[in-house]
């Protein structure tokens, strides 16, 4: 079955999905409901895993969700383990190209090499809302006008 | 979802508002505490009801502790950490554990992949804790230990390191945190459901109330709630409403008040707006101690005495400038020490980004030190008592902390309002406000959303990397323990423990006795986990 194919009808008929995810054992669960409740008024579909997810799960979730977008927050200091691994069951489900982002406390470097291995974008702490909801949209509909 | 109004209604001109969004007039004179009664409401420093501190001398007498938390990486780096910063002055000690050891999970466990030793120390066995306390003689330093949903087990673990070094139980001095109720609220990180978790907290109360007379047994924990998003009001209300839930908690076991309330203390946040936190400590004070006194009829004035720690918020540090966040702290642990606190923790300049580095930890204490030795602020107690806004903004915090007391109390008591998710709403309303604020700009946030330098400008922070290969280390000495101890008398001890959690005895007899035994904090937490069952959160927004 192919996940890409399901993702019809055309991208704008429908809102843009997103997987705000909560990945590994932290259970700071501030930023993502904040962003989660942002993307909403921007008028976006929210699908809030819960806390305490594993990497397959979330995986899974955002295929069976079907969402445009993934949007990992961590705050453990796990995301050198645990998003590489979301990407990895991403591409094996065949939604390799759903964009991920991740959020939280992430040294520079870290996200940088995040960056290398297929993540779209790192927010760290003190990131605009406003740039987060922008980035997630354009990542979602990359031919809309900005 | 509840409704979000599209546009927050911002300031009009010439108003302000606290951070907590109180308003404020341009000054305040005698008509603002025209009902104030000095005995009543004030009381010298050490008199009832204590809203100038409860001590009559406060740091004149004695400065308060400074503790710094601390805890990484393997129980020897954490070790070495503690010779380090007792030997720079510091007097107590705080260890901070690891995820999966708050959640219950042994470090080979397959969900604590990636998560060992990053967030805290790893803590499997009583062999760690030994590891983590080497050279370290439990009777002469106070240890606080930052653990809820395991706290019983961590707690049974120092006893048996004491029990090791030769120092009996009633000679331990720290502090538990084992407030399991802001987990579900704030925090999230539970592992029982609420009622058999609250029967835990209520057995460590009761075995530390005959075996451990300097052991502070819960740690009432606003920090937490605070940090996720709640206003100082908030704080300060869920705070006490979960300190009445564990006082009545161990009534209906039967204790008695004047032996276990003197052994309860607080733990609050300090944050960015200076008064209004001041204000929030001096509140609490005064309605807890008008709650003991008056609504349980405490007798003895050391159950009457709200005593905390502080640590400065979290949440307000920036990853942009950090060096800036100095200044914040050196702010906040002001208006700690202003407001009375016990002991305190001031936080790292390079905190947003990762855990301190040595160096950023040293500089944290030294703002303490710098305060309590350079600024002469610690020579009078309480110096803003008596102030007009203080004491207005005092009666405004307990006025509105008061409400939602009585609100959560009409619901059916905090684990009922848990259950409604109506705590759990109420921060996230609040997070989400502040938010809007610090984008729209209305709240400046220096170096973030004004004052900004380019990213190219930015000093790097040097920043605590954790061993990559600490998590292997681990799980190898973990399954080294696993081989080499006596397995017969560790299945003997769990399944004593389990009988005991079946009937409903106080476990701690048994937890002992599987520390003991070297049983492993998974182990013990998976056999009460098949008695209790396991709590999950209704994932709403």
């Amino acid at each position: 079955m192919s996940v890409a194919a399901e993702r019809a009808p055309a991208p704008s008929a429908r809102p843009i999905r997103v997987l705000a995810a909560k990945v590994g054992l932290d259970g700071h669960d501030r930023g993502i409901k904040v962003i989660a409740r942002a993307l909403r008024d921007a008028g976006m579909e929210v699908i809030y895993s819960g806390l305490f997810r594993t990497p397959e799960e979330v995986a899974a979730m955002a295929v069976d969700e079907d969402v445009d977008v993934v949007a990992i927050s961590i705050l453990s200091g796990a995301h050198n383990t645990l998003v590489p691994e979301v990407l990895g069951h991403l591409r094996r489900l065949g939604a390799g190209d759903v964009p991920v982002v991740v959020g939280g406390t992430i040294p520079p470097e870290d996200a940088a090499s995040l960056i290398r291995q297929g993540v779209r974008r790192v927010f760290g702490p003190g990131a605009d809302l406003g740039a987060i909801v922008e980035s997630i949209r354009s990542l979602a509909r990359p031919s809309a006008p900005a | 979802m509840a409704a979000v109004p599209a546009r927050l209604e911002g300031p009009r001109a010439g108003e302000a508002r606290t951070l907590s969004g109180l308003p404020l007039k341009t000054f305040y004179g005698p008509d603002d505490v025209a009902d104030l009664d000095y005995a009543r409401d004030l009381g010298d420093p050490g008199s009832y009801p204590f809203t100038r501190g409860i001590h009559g001398t406060m740091y004149r007498g004695r400065l308060w502790t400074m503790r710094q938390f601390a805890g990484y990486g393997t129980a020897e780096e954490t070790n070495a950490r503690f010779h380090y910063l007792l030997e720079n002055g510091q007097t107590g000690l705080s260890v901070a554990f690891d995820l999966p050891t708050l959640l219950g999970y042994d470090s080979d466990h397959p969900r604590a992949r990636g998560e060992v030793g990053r967030e805290g120390v790893a803590v499997d066995s009583l062999a760690d804790m030994e590891r983590i306390f080497q050279g370290i003689p439990l009777d002469q330093v106070s240890t606080s230990m930052t653990i809820n949903g395991p706290a019983a087990i961590l707690m049974a673990m120092y006893v048996v390191v004491g029990e090791k070094q030769g120092v009996p139980p009633e000679r331990l001095s720290g502090t538990l945190q084992n407030d399991i109720l802001k987990e579900y609220i704030a925090q999230k990180e539970f592992i029982f459901p609420p009622e058999p978790s609250l029967k835990l907290v209520v057995d460590t109360i009761e075995f530390a109330t005959e075996h451990m007379p300097r052991w502070n047994t819960v740690s009432i924990s606003g920090y937490h709630i605070r940090e996720a998003g709640s206003t100082a009001v908030q704080e300060l209300a869920f705070t006490l409403a979960d300190g009445l839930t564990y006082v009545e908690a161990c009534l209906a076991r039967g204790l008695d008040i004047d032996r276990f309330a003197p052994r309860l203390s607080f733990f609050f946040n300090s944050h960015l707006d200076f008064f209004e936190e001041i204000a929030k400590f001096r509140a609490a004070r005064r309605m807890w101690a008008r709650f003991m006194r008056e609504r349980y009829g405490a007798r003895n004035p050391r159950s009457w005495m709200l005593r905390f720690h502080t640590q400065t918020a979290g949440c307000s540090l920036t990853a942009q400038q950090p060096e800036v966040n100095v200044v914040r702290v050196t702010l906040q642990a002001l208006a700690a020490v202003l407001g009375g606190t016990q002991s305190l923790h001031t936080n790292a300049l390079d905190e947003a980004l990762s855990l301190p580095t040595a160096e950023a930890a040293r500089l944290a204490l030294r703002t303490q030190q710098v305060i309590a030795e350079e600024s002469g602020v610690a020579n009078v107690a309480d110096p803003l008592g008596g102030s007009y806004f203080v004491e207005a903004l005092t009666d405004e915090m307990e006025r509105q902390a008061m409400a939602y007391i009585e609100r959560i109390e009409a619901m059916g008591g905090v684990i009922a309002a848990i259950r409604q998710g109506f705590l759990q709403r109420e921060i996230a309303e609040a997070a989400y406000r502040y938010q809007r604020e610090v984008a729209s700009g209305e709240r400046v946030v220096v170096g973030v959303n004004k004052y900004t330098i380019p990213p190219s400008e930015e000093r790097p922070v040097p920043i605590l990397r954790i061993d990559p290969d600490l998590e292997r280390k681990q799980v190898q000495r973990l399954q080294e323990l696993r081989r080499s101890r006596d397995d017969g008398r560790v299945r003997r001890a769990l399944t004593e423990l389990r009988r005991a959690a079946q009937r409903g005895d106080n476990v701690m007899p048994y937890l002992l006795e599987a520390v003991r035994a070297y049983a492993t904090l998974g182990e013990m937490v998976q056999t009460l986990k098949e008695v209790y069952g396991v709590y999950s959160e209704e994932a709403v927004l």
